[in-house]
């Protein structure tokens, strides 16, 4: 095996962060390799110093063995390496093939660009590569599975010998996924060329890669042969401790019905109806799950519930009172809590203490004020103090401003609030969104635990397994159109993904 | 009456007028266009204009020439296009504000040095050397055309030559698309290994040049070449309007100006029937209709998608 790229003792401070800390590692030509590790752990920054956005602050890298002495994308392009990026990089109003070629566009008369050249270079590579995608088509107006396409196939017009892939299947179907493996293993077999793959989903590492390097708090934990490894020993090496993650222990009978939606019509942001004629209902004492890509409606379907977003026609009714036209506030006093999925813009107040996020929805109690005006500081920080405690957050304490904690315990201020409203019914949505694993157990246990008390819970999430790991039952939704329901273990992922992508509907089953 | 009216308003005059008006609203909404596609929003090209009115004037009193007025004019706009970009691109500062800055400091100093300069009457009574008169031959004798099209100032010809080039580079050049990119997807533009701030300095160079210009074409640009203070009379803004309108398309943007520039001619022609400061008010009322034409227009699209994406799926 040939060394394509090393890392020698590299390390990468940030003010007041070694987000690496003395990191070697060798990869080798023509090999798939798999970098994981919770958020945070250094894997974006090792990949931003490789594709040369970061100049490291101590160490050396070598590109097929020759020593990397200028840090900037123009030069690593030019080195041969590709990244495709979390967010796609991409101009939407652009044709594919403009995308394909910007910065380096094909030219007529020494000065203009040549966008007929453009499409026949784009139609080649996809010729070349299988990766079908119409050259003139515009961005905008194509799928992300096709978009990420563009993506890969940007890279490949730059001439990349290697390619960066920053969690690639976080916004794809099973199905897109499986074709974005298949384009890996081609271009690695056909075309000897060297793919990293950041990601968290371990079952994936498994599935496309030949050896894998984990990653905490900065410091390579370890490198192995795929092989060699399963995924509860990668999940170990991640967290640092043992991950008990099978076991989930759901108790009880479904009693009676706690959210009814009948024939809800929903427009989205742009007027265009997002929800289409959406009828269901959750029970206490079960979780149903949402499976569908985003976009699909469910953003707004729980906003309509929730009374965020207007219902232009059907009824919600939460524990048997009519909530459709009520406002949130009337809602919530119904009996309904609500985990938003955008937890920066709707789950709290970021510029607000941990203690006031806390509290926010019981600020009117009496125990936390005197005559509805004065607040008790006191009151609030030990009940602020007891959730901090009882659900595990870990920052600088209750007073700091909840903006500057890390995702997953900014979530845990989120769901300690709104779980302690005790609520017979709840909506959760993307509960684990940028969450390390060791915290996503902690989500998952407190879930369970409110749905065996008897809570009724709608979940919604982009991550199919944790639909899967949580749900008691699961609807299908494409463009605004539940297109089946079915119980959590009588179906597999892959089958749920044609009702995902609406190639299958429940009636055609 | 009635007919003195019409034949007032439809008159080789009046289309002559509008080929005129629309000259320095083109030229600012060319320059309008580049910011606007590189993701700045500049509401300051009225004091541009102004400030290339003042300067155009002055260089070509004192250097006696008229092109080399409209040289010294191109030669400030690079300067006040540097200047915005340094606060809006390099320090990051708000743009509104700066463009808000720019127009009121392009007021207060253009009266201040007009004044120090001509003394309190302007540049009236100096003479201001101004362009020539482009007669066109064999179109200047077609009847009633001719009357429209030949005798302007060499400004309205070439700004009919830039509208098309500023159409090539837009959407035509590599440079053209990294603009673009660079209002676009920044980032996007980045990674491809292109700096999309060196992109939105160029764009803004390049408005201080077309502003320039528009105002040279002001002060320059007819039969006695004079500044007036304020000569600029929003057309900055009527320009920014025609960016939006045309959604940043230079041909689109150059039809929105002649649309302003018939509305302005007929104002003119109007004034023998109704008050001149009621006609005056018109270019800038069919402004604020057309830019609610572009807000209910887009609502329009937006419904008519929607009932066709219902129709497809059911």
């Amino acid at each position: 095996m040939e060394e394509e790229i090393r890392f020698s003792h590299i390390s990468m401070e940030f003010p007041g962060v070694l987000a690496n800390d003395d990191i070697s590692l060798s990869i080798h030509r023509g090999e798939v390799f798999a970098l994981v590790g919770e958020n945070g752990a250094g894997k974006s920054t090792l990949m931003n110093i490789l594709y040369g956005i970061n100049e490291p602050t101590a160490g050396e890298l070598f590109v097929r063995g020759e020593k990397v002495t200028t840090f900037a994308p123009k030069a690593a392009i030019d080195r041969g390496i590709g990244m495709v990026h979390q967010h796609f990089m991409l101009v939407p109003s652009f044709t594919v093939a403009q995308n394909i070629v910007l910065g380096h566009e094909p030219r007529s008369a020494a000065v203009l660009f040549d966008n007929r050249k453009a499409e026949k270079v784009t139609r080649e590579l996809v010729a070349e590569y299988g990766l079908e995608v119409d050259p003139s088509a515009e961005v905008r107006d194509i799928s992300v599975g096709l978009q990420q396409r563009v993506e890969i196939l940007k890279t490949l017009y730059r001439g990349a010998q290697i390619l960066i892939l920053d969690e690639p299947t976080a916004v794809l179907t099973p199905q897109e996924t499986d074709e974005l493996f298949e384009v890996i293993r081609r271009i690695v077999r056909e075309k000897n060329m060297t793919v990293i793959i950041i990601t968290h989903k371990l079952y994936e590492v498994m599935a496309i890669s030949d050896r894998v390097g984990v990653m905490r708090a900065g410091k390579l934990i370890g490198v192995k042969n795929t092989c060699e490894v399963d995924e509860r020993i990668l999940a170990s090496m991640m967290v640092g401790r043992p991950v008990l993650f099978d076991h989930l222990d759901k108790k009880g009978e479904p009693g009676e019905v706690a959210i009814q939606v009948k024939d809800l019509f929903v427009a989205d942001n742009r007027g265009l109806p997002a929800v289409r004629g959406a009828s269901f209902a959750v029970r206490k004492g079960e979780v149903l799950g949402i499976a569908a890509i985003e976009g699909n409606g469910q953003s707004e379907l729980l906003e309509a519930i929730t009374g965020l977003r207007k219902i232009e026609k059907g009824s919600v009714s939460v524990c048997g009172q009519p909530a459709t036209g009520k406002s949130p506030g009337q809602i919530r006093q119904m009996g309904l809590s609500h985990v938003p999925e955008d937890r920066l813009s709707t789950g709290v107040d970021k510029v607000a203490s941990v203690a006031d996020n806390l509290l926010m929805g019981r600020h009117k109690e009496k125990r936390f004020n005197l005559f509805g005006f004065h607040q008790r500081r006191s009151t609030i920080d030990r009940y602020a103090q007891e959730l901090y405690d009882k659900f595990d957050i870990r920052g600088a304490g209750i007073h700091i401003p909840v903006g500057s904690m890390s995702g997953g315990n900014m979530q845990k201020v989120v769901v300690a609030r709104e779980f302690t409203f005790d609520t017979p019914a709840l909506i959760i949505s993307q509960p684990t969104r940028g969450v390390d694993i060791g915290a996503m157990e902690f989500f998952h246990t407190r879930i369970i635990e409110r749905r065996n008390a008897g809570a009724a819970i709608l979940l919604s999430s982009a991550d199919l397994d944790e639909v899967f790991r949580l749900s008691d039952r699961i609807i299908t939704l494409y463009e605004g159109r539940i297109t089946g329901e079915f119980k959590a273990d009588e179906i597999t992922k892959e089958e749920i993904g044609f009702y995902m992508t609406g190639s299958r509907k429940e009636a055609d089953a | 009456m009635h007919n003195t009216i019409w034949s007032t308003i439809f008159s080789a005059g009046t289309f002559n007028q509008m080929f005129r008006s629309a000259t320095p609203v083109a030229l600012a909404a060319l320059g309008g266009l580049m910011t606007e596609h590189a993701g700045i929003m500049n509401i300051g090209m009225d004091g541009m204009i102004l400030m290339g009115a003042f300067v155009g004037a002055v260089a070509s009193y004192f250097l006696a020439s008229a092109f080399l007025g409209v040289l010294a004019a191109v030669l400030f706009g690079v300067l006040i296009g540097l200047f915005f970009a340094l606060f809006t691109v390099k320090l990051k500062s708000d743009e509104f504000i700066i463009g808000c800055a720019l127009n009121t400091f392009a007021m207060g100093v253009t009266a201040f040095l007009s004044r120090e300069i001509f003394g309190l009457s302007g540049t009236s009574g100096y003479a201001v050397p101004s362009l020539p008169v482009v007669r066109i031959p064999l179109i200047r004798s077609i009847p009633f055309v001719g009357d429209i099209l030949s005798g302007h100032s060499v400004f309205v010809y070439a700004t009919w030559v830039l509208v098309l080039l500023m159409w090539l580079f837009v959407y035509r050049t590599p440079v053209g698309l990294w603009i673009r990119a660079a209002g676009e997807s920044p980032e996007t533009l980045r990674t491809a290994g292109k700096n999309p701030e060196r992109m939105k300095w160029i764009a803004s160079i390049l408005c201080g040049v077309f502003c320039g210009l528009a105002g040279a074409h002001l002060s320059l640009g007819y039969l006695n070449g004079s500044f007036v203070e304020g000569m600029s009379a929003s057309r900055g803004y009527i320009a920014f309007a025609c960016v939006i309108f045309a959604a940043a398309n230079p041909p689109k943007a150059y039809l929105a100006a002649l649309m302003f520039g018939f509305f302005d001619a007929l104002g003119l022609r109007l004034q023998n029937y109704i008050s001149s400061d009621l006609t005056g008010t018109i270019p800038y009322l069919i402004t604020i209709v057309m830019m609610v034409y572009v807000v209910v227009s887009a609502q329009k699209r937006r419904e008519r998608l929607a009932r066709q994406q219902l129709l497809k799926l059911e």
